[in-house]
């Protein structure tokens, strides 16, 4: 149970979130024009690192905003929270 | 008669309350401030239990949370009764019932005692080795250990106690007020930080405050009584709570802790009535400060587990705090300096001594002179061989130990007694910090874990970090909490603190024995009666992680988790293995770290509180009028309404007959409502929906399919154009939070530069559905300024209107394959329409039907239900509605996908009707459908999703889905069951009417 800065409402309890796994994913723009392979990479394929994370939540239960946070997956540490369409920070 | 063993009076006990209790159905009588334990103590009773295995009697081993032996049922045979309670921490009370746990027919009597004979054939690993096999014996095995074993009775009733949670938020939360806790939380609070003090126990000061012993002061003074000045004044402060009887179970992330309050455990029962019994406080806290403590070991000898067998520290414990002795003629066997402070203890309270057997060749000259001015023998380089004594311990026999203490020497020594107390040095308790994902590193010098990296913001002081010795505590302390809580001064900075034992320690894992090592019962973890031989043999075997020692032996998996015995196993690991301490690691402590009642877990989420359930507006009309509801997500749906004793058949039959035959009238409020409103709603819709929506006329209604990304059928229904920028999409009941949430997600992270507002309406709204050939004649006199004529109101539009004042909905939809019209009201005059309806509908013998009913009408029909139908597996196309999938779409949620190798298969399962070639027959949904029954294995092909009787076709009617089933039309297939199988048909999934006659009749 850890603590999520919403970039909307600020410090809440995990269980007001719901994690949408990885982040930075985009919808092709012309899913037509793709092989089969290159369909399913966007589709199935996700990296889940022992590590640094970029990661998409939503604060379900409160603003229902969509955002970014970089979470250290091997001890839930939360490195940084950005809102959707931001650059993910550098280091 | 029993013996009175209290000694000089202890200002911890109240002398002048007596309180009677029974203990395995016999009286005794102990003070306030007893726990069971010092009561049965001072009632001359160490025999409480038998151990797991080989029923051996066993006895009171500890004084705290930490007791593997002492465990008890309360209150037996009654709602209160409650299995694993430990008798250590257990306060008496007046009516108090407990009895031993772990043996039948009695304590003093043990069936089950004859394990201890043929214990050589009760190895680790004995129960996986016998019990696994065959499997199918296991139920018999299990009922066979569990009556012997006695692992304790849970209630058969409901429990009468009420329970809560309580969530807190504190700057600082301090675990444990012995002295390093009372002195951090006095330091945090006093410097503004909002504090929070909690400790398991009854009283404040842990083992300083009974401490009664000149070798402590502080300041010249007694330590004790240093201590008590500085807990009087911590409960002055404004700015600290404080929580005794309050135990830490778990220690999460991010500064969450799980603690239990008992409030009402140490009262008299007939003083808990409407008290809530425990509460299970949410602590999320800035800062945390363990000062847990440390737990004495044992020592690891043959038959080390006689009852009137104690640590050593409990020993002390029970005169100083309870005023009881533990024996008469007490030796004392220890390694290190804490065994000589007992003695002292004892002494100076009057309780005989014989001897200490000390391990160590080196002792402080200062100790042995105080001892032989008590007349108390010191046998140096001594250890304890073996004991003697059934129920109870009556001699020792004791040996000198080798120069490298891996063997005995010279000749045996006995000794009587009637109490051994053992220390084997001390353990920080640093479960909780482990659990925290804190990192231990271990100290070589005295072969203790102790914290190393910190996880989140805490920090562990006093024992529990390792610092055993109260000078080397107070004098680290200050800094410590001034670099912590980052403040410039404590109110302890140059203490004068004189203490007079030291670490010094002659550690040996396994003690030997002149007997061969197979010969020995050195227990380790007494509770599930692992012994050290058990240990070897598991690494003989081939087992190295500790980890998988501990499963196969069982050491350390009882309710104490083998707080005592943990440490032991591990040196012996490293001993036996040959690796280093550090490297082994330790198993992993789990939460919680003394067991929760069930009541404190879930709280006040009992019974109707379990979850919350969602009524209609019509809700109460239903209930009138005697419906059987079914639990369809969090609401309440009317399933069926049975008349005159009808059963669930018969009501469905009449329901779906009467909707068809003249009129039916159904609560459809549940299914979700989602009102659409901008610019760009419509190419939104065009981008979620597989068909086309642009060309929507407004009023009009379609119905729609929506897919998951990888092409799979997610949600269907029906959304209706209102105004050139403006929707409202129905969806299923169950789905419509995650289709929202699904909605959300598209709008805000693929495509935010999409005009388009969500909102979900579902309850704004009451949908009153009415159906049926004669459906118009309601619904026309109901709603009379309407014109409801095929051309003005056709099937598939929408309108507004009012029924008086009330402004409503109309859309002209169905469901069933019946014409039929849903008014949609503001949620409140839901129930008036309704009743408006039936009123009207009275002279066409209009019908309510619930559920079953609708989703017999629909199968009927061939519409399919989300979820019932289909699983995540199902596409547009399996379910033969290529008929929605817009070709001309250059995109759409899910499109890209129904096009992968994978989904354009042939012999995909696809969804078909199905009939039985007896019309009687109906089939049981979920039933496997196969071609050839003589082929093995047989080749399953599907299976039923939806089954009737129709009432209206006169026959059995089913949906199913089967492996390339769209070109087997006619096709024979057949249905295993248990005891028969049952011929079917391939068939058009559409049994009634296909052309869509009814719609307008
Ligand atoms: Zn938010």
């Amino acid at each position: 149970m850890f603590v999520i800065d919403c970039p909307y409402c600020g410090e809440r309890e995990q269980s007001e979130f719901k994690a949408g796994g990885e982040a930075h994913i985009v919808r092709p723009k012309q899913p037509t024009e793709l092989s089969d392979d290159q369909w399913a990479e966007y589709l199935f394929m996700r990296k889940n690192i022992k590590g640094i994370q970029f990661e998409r939540w939503v604060h379900i239960h409160g603003c229902r905003k969509w955002f970014n946070v970089v979470r250290d997956t091997s001890n839930d540490v939360i490195k940084a929270v950005y809102k959707m369409g931001e650059k993910p920070p550098t280091n | 008669m029993t013996k009175n063993l209290r000694v000089k009076t202890s200002k911890f006990i109240d002398e002048t309350y007596k309180i009677s209790f029974k203990f395995n159905g016999t009286t005794y009588y102990g003070y306030k401030g007893d726990t069971l334990a010092s009561a049965l103590l001072a009632n001359d009773i160490h025999l409480v239990g038998r151990s797991f295995k080989y029923h051996r009697p066993r006895g009171i081993m500890t004084a705290g949370s930490e007791e593997p032996n002492a465990i008890v049922q309360l209150h037996s045979n009654s709602a209160r009764t409650e299995p694993n309670v430990r008798a250590t921490e257990l306060e008496i009370y007046e009516g108090l019932e407990a009895s031993s746990q772990n043996c039948w027919p009695s304590v003093n009597f043990d069936i089950g005692g004859i394990n201890n004979f043929l214990s050589p054939l009760l190895p680790a690993g004995f129960y996986y080795k016998t019990f696994m096999w065959p499997a199918s014996f296991w139920e018999k095995y299990e009922y066979f250990i569990r009556k012997s074993a006695g692992l304790g009775k849970s209630p058969t009733k409901p429990d009468p106690d009420i329970y809560e949670h309580k969530y807190i938020h504190c700057d600082v939360l301090v675990v444990g007020a012995g002295i390093s806790g009372i002195l951090a939380a006095k330091t945090a609070a006093k410097n503004g930080f909002k504090t929070l003090l909690v400790d398991e126990k009854s009283y404040l000061g842990g083992s300083t405050i009974y401490q009664n012993s000149e070798k402590y002061r502080i300041n010249n003074q007694n330590s004790s009584s240093w201590l008590e000045k500085e807990i009087n004044e911590i409960k002055k402060l404004k700015n600290l709570e404080i929580k005794t009887r309050t135990s830490v179970a778990a220690f999460h992330g991010y500064n969450f802790l799980l603690a239990r309050e008992s409030l009402t455990d140490h009262i008299p029962l007939n003083q808990r009535k409407n008290k809530t019994r425990q509460r299970l406080l949410k602590i999320r806290a800035k800062k945390v400060l363990m000062a847990t403590g440390s737990l004495e070991r044992p020592l690891i000898f043959d038959n080390n587990d006689r009852p009137g067998i104690l640590l050593s520290s409990a020993i002390e414990k029970y005169a100083n705090l309870f005023g009881v002795a533990c024996g008469e003629k007490n030796v004392i066997f220890t390694n290190n300096d804490s065994g000589y402070e007992t003695a002292s203890s004892l002494f100076q309270k009057g309780i005989d001594v014989q001897a200490i057997i000390d391990n160590r060749e080196n002792i402080d000259s200062k100790l042995i002179k105080e001892a032989e001015k008590n007349n108390i023998k010191i046998y140096k380089g001594y250890t304890v061989v073996n004991t003697f004594g059934y129920k109870r311990i009556n001699k020792i026999s004791v040996m000198q130990l080798s120069k490298d203490g891996q063997k005995v020497v010279g000749s045996k020594i006995s000794i009587a007694c009637d109490c051994l107390g053992i220390s084997g040095g001390w353990t920080p308790a640093v479960h909780l910090f482990t659990q925290s994902g804190g990192k231990l590193k271990f100290r070589d010098e005295d072969q203790v874990f102790i914290p190393d990296k910190y996880p989140s913001d805490q920090i562990s002081i006093g024992s529990c970090n390792g610092e055993f010795t109260l000078d080397e505590i107070l004098s680290s302390l200050p800094n410590k909490l001034k670099e912590f809580l980052n403040i410039t001064k404590t109110d302890y900075e140059n203490l004068e603190v004189q203490s007079s034992y030291n670490k010094s320690k002659r550690n040996i894992w396994l003690l030997p024995s002149d007997k061969i090592f197979g010969k020995t019962k050195s227990f380790i973890d007494y509770q599930n009666d692992a012994t050290a031989r058990d240990i070897k043999l598991a690494l003989r075997e081939g087992f190295r992680s500790i980890e998988h020692v501990k499963r196969y032996t069982t050491t350390g998996m009882g309710t104490d988790q083998g707080k005592l015995g943990n440490m032991h196993a591990l040196g012996i690991i490293s001993e036996t293995a040959n690796t280093k301490m550090g490297e082994i690691g330790t198993t992993t402590f789990r939460p919680p770290y003394t067991p929760l009642t069930f009541g404190t877990i879930v709280g006040r989420n009992v019974g109707e509180y379990f979850d919350i359930f969602r009524k209609t507006p019509i809700h109460e009309w239903h209930v009138k009028n005697k419906a059987e509801f079914e639990n369809v997500g969090q609401w309440k749906r009317a399933w069926f309404y049975p008349k005159d004793g009808e059963k669930m058949h018969d009501a469905v039959q009449r329901e779906s007959k009467a909707a068809r035959d003249s009129a039916g009238i159904l609560d459809a409020s549940t299914l979700g409502k989602i009102d659409i409103q901008g610019t760009d709603a419509s190419e939104f819709l065009n981008r979620v929906y597989t068909n086309a929506w642009s060309k929507l006329a407004i009023g009009k209604c379609r119905y729609g399919l929506m897919l998951n990304e990888d092409g799979m059928v997610y949600d269907d229904g029906v959304t209706t154009r209102l105004d050139e920028n403006h929707y409202i999409m129905t969806t299923t009941t169950g789905g419509a939070a995650t289709v929202l949430g699904k909605l959300e997600d598209y709008l805000q992270t693929e495509w935010p530069e999409l005009d388009v507002y969500l909102t979900s309406v579902t309850d704004h709204y009451a949908t009153v559905s009415v159906c049926g050939p004669n459906s118009k004649k309601i619904v026309s006199q109901v709603i009379p300024d309407l014109d409801f004529s095929d051309d003005n109101f056709p099937h598939m539009s929408f309108k507004n209107a009012k029924i008086g004042k009330i402004k409503c909905r109309i859309m002209r939809i169905s469901f069933t394959g019946e014409q039929s019209y849903e008014i949609n009201v503001q949620a409140n005059y839901g129930k008036s329409v309704w009743e408006k309806c039936m009123e009207i509908g009275k002279e066409f013998n209009i019908t309510p039907y619930g559920t079953e009913t609708m989703h017999l009408l629909r199968a009927e029909k061939g519409f399919i239900i989300v979820g019932q139908d289909t699983d995540a597996t199902m596409t547009p196309i399996d379910l033969q509605m290529d008929w929605i999938v817009s070709k001309k779409k250059y995109d759409f949620i899910g499109k890209r996908s129904l096009y992968r190798s994978d989904t354009i298969k042939e012999d995909r399962k696809q969804l078909v009707g199905l009939l039985t070639e007896n019309p009687d027959e109906v089939l049981e949904e979920g039933a496997q459908i196969v071609a050839d029954i003589r082929k093995s294995p047989i080749e399953m092909l599907g299976h039923v999703t939806s089954s009737y009787y129709s009432p209206n076709l006169k026959k059995s009617i089913a949906l199913g889905v089967v492996r390339g089933g769209k070109n087997m039309m006619g096709q024979k297939l057949i249905i295993p069951m248990e005891n028969k199988q049952i011929n079917v048909t391939v068939a058009d999934p559409v049994f009634l009417d296909k052309e869509n006659k009814r719609l307008n009749a």
